[in-house]
């Protein structure tokens, strides 16, 4: 079965706006979230910048019962999950349990909640380790969580693959209502913004330093060195067009490609692997390099990065051929939530007709990118290419489309 | 006899520490026969609030019989057996 997959609800929970239309309001208009980290002394480490996810306050959101078990990401996910169903008209309980299934992305679990039970354990000793850590660290509770919360029984899985995982969590999730479930929450949100967190992703060598928010996540910029972590994401909620229109619901687009590839071994001297992906990604959604109106780039930060996805980018569609933007110049990168808030932003341009600017930044010349900076740019689009790669050699692509009559 | 008495107002403080308590469940009624599943508490949460009654108690409760108290009632006087048993020991 080849069912076409729609969105139908988003729920959002970004450095620069709670909510989908805070987010969209600043993004387009250009608002960062980023300054500097509250939730923890950053004084001692190299970067003391993040993209941190303001005014979420758990308690005024979720049960009690769920508060000591979850970690940071997996409140924000649970709550913007109830967001995307409440914006696609869902209420979950009167849909048989079976027709919904979760299928999220995770990059190291919950960081924060895990650093606090190891701290009880070599502080206190394994009698003080709550009983909750068995899951609440996990890469799969979201998906969990998210299915107990709302009687969700159909397909549910997570995938893990950095900041790709985004992209291929909707690819899962497409499969699964192409194999016959009507409904799919989907999505990511990431939040590892403590200590633990911090050393681990300064191991990468990816991160920025510095202490000017404006200078510090500079994408395709002369001066990029590196990015600066965020927390948040997207939960969308899929749905087979079918079931969508027989409900009458809002359609905010269609997820019509996919595409991943691996790089090849560092030091092979075979091309990498990101042009392959958006190339298959755009055969999928049966779309010429020509109709696409916007790309939602990776946005490495780091030089070589920046210009391996310059170079896909002038191969596929030209030189200067297609606008393209980083909205996530504003939020940090959001690592396993990074590419479903790239897709919800694709869907808003979609819907709105506004490319959100990438800030701060000035295009290296000879990357001959169209880069939209400092200003929104109003332009009608009906097709979006979201573009995201994972630590370690992941490339996925996404083409979106606006909702067809 | 014993000094230290293991009470029910004692158990739901410490569900309420280790394992929360939902607006729409109230356990501060008459909740000495209700099952613990019937009040929203799964086998893990009974697992931290056992955990947390032992470290504070300093005694140790098998997990067979842990598992057995299925409602506050039989698990307050599991942990006052067990009370007991350390006094006279």
């Amino acid at each position: 079965m080849n069912a076409r997959t729609v969105v139908t609800g988003m729920g959002i929970a970004a450095p620069n706006g709670l909510g989908a239309e805070d987010f969209w309001t600043a993004t387009r208009n250009g608002r960062s979230g980023i300054g500097p980290v509250s939730r923890f002394d950053p004084a001692q480490y190299p970067l003391r910048l993040a993209g941190e996810v303001p005014g979420f306050v758990a308690e005024d959101h979720l049960p009690g019962r769920l508060l000591p078990q979850t970690d940071r990401m997996t409140r924000l996910a649970l709550v913007a999950a109830d967001w995307a169903l409440t914006d696609a008209g869902i209420t979950p309980d009167e849909v048989p349990a079976f027709d919904m299934g979760v299928v999220t992305s995770s990059s190291s679990g919950g960081f924060e909640f895990g650093q606090g039970e190891l701290q009880k354990l070599w502080s206190k000793g394994s009698r003080y380790v709550s009983a909750y850590q068995s899951f609440a660290w996990f890469y799969a509770v979201n998906s969990g969580q998210i299915s107990i919360r709302n009687g969700m029984k159909g397909p549910s899985s997570v995938l893990v693959s950095d900041q790709a995982g985004g992209l291929d969590a909707v690819a899962q999730a497409r499969r699964q209502i192409r194999k016959g479930t009507p409904m799919i929450v989907t999505g990511g949100v990431d939040a590892s913004i403590c200590p633990w967190g911090w050393v681990a992703q300064l191991a990468s060598g990816r991160l920025s330093t510095g202490d000017d928010p404006r200078r510090a996540y500079l994408p395709f910029d002369a001066h990029a060195h590196g990015h600066v972590p965020g927390e948040g994401g997207a939960i969308l909620l899929l749905e087979n067009v079918e079931n969508a229109r027989s409900r009458g619901a809002r359609i905010y687009g269609e997820i019509a490609g996919y595409a991943a590839t691996f790089d090849p071994r560092a030091g092979s001297g075979r091309e990498p692997g990101l042009r392959t992906a958006i190339e298959l990604a755009l055969a999928d959604a049966e779309v010429r390099p020509e109709d696409v109106d916007v790309i939602f780039a990776d946005a490495a930060a780091i030089p070589e990065m920046d210009r391996v996805e310059a170079e896909a980018i002038a191969a596929v569609f030209g030189p200067y051929g297609v606008p393209v933007t980083a909205p996530k110049s504003m939020t940090g990168r959001l690592y396993s939530g990074a590419a479903a808030l790239d897709l919800a932003s694709a869907l808003l341009s979609i819907s709105t007709g506004v490319i959100p600017p990438t800030t701060n930044v000035e295009a290296v010349p000879d990357y001959r990118l169209d880069l939209v900076t400092d200003e929104p740019r109003s332009t009608p689009i009906r097709t979006a290419l979201v573009v995201a790669r994972g630590h370690g050699g992941f490339n996925s692509a996404v083409v979106v489309q606006a909702p067809s009559d | 006899m014993s000094t230290k008495n293991f009470t029910l107002d004692d158990l739901k403080r410490i569900l309420r520490e280790g394992a929360g308590s939902d607006d729409d469940i109230d356990i501060d009624g008459d909740i000495l026969d209700a099952g613990f599943e019937q009040l929203g508490y799964e086998s893990l949460a009974l697992l931290e609030t056992g955990s947390r009654i032992e470290r504070e108690y300093g005694i140790t409760l098998d997990e067979p019989s842990l598992v057995d108290a299925t409602t506050p009632r039989a698990l307050i006087a599991l942990v006052n057996a067990h009370l007991a048993d350390s006094l006279a020991a």
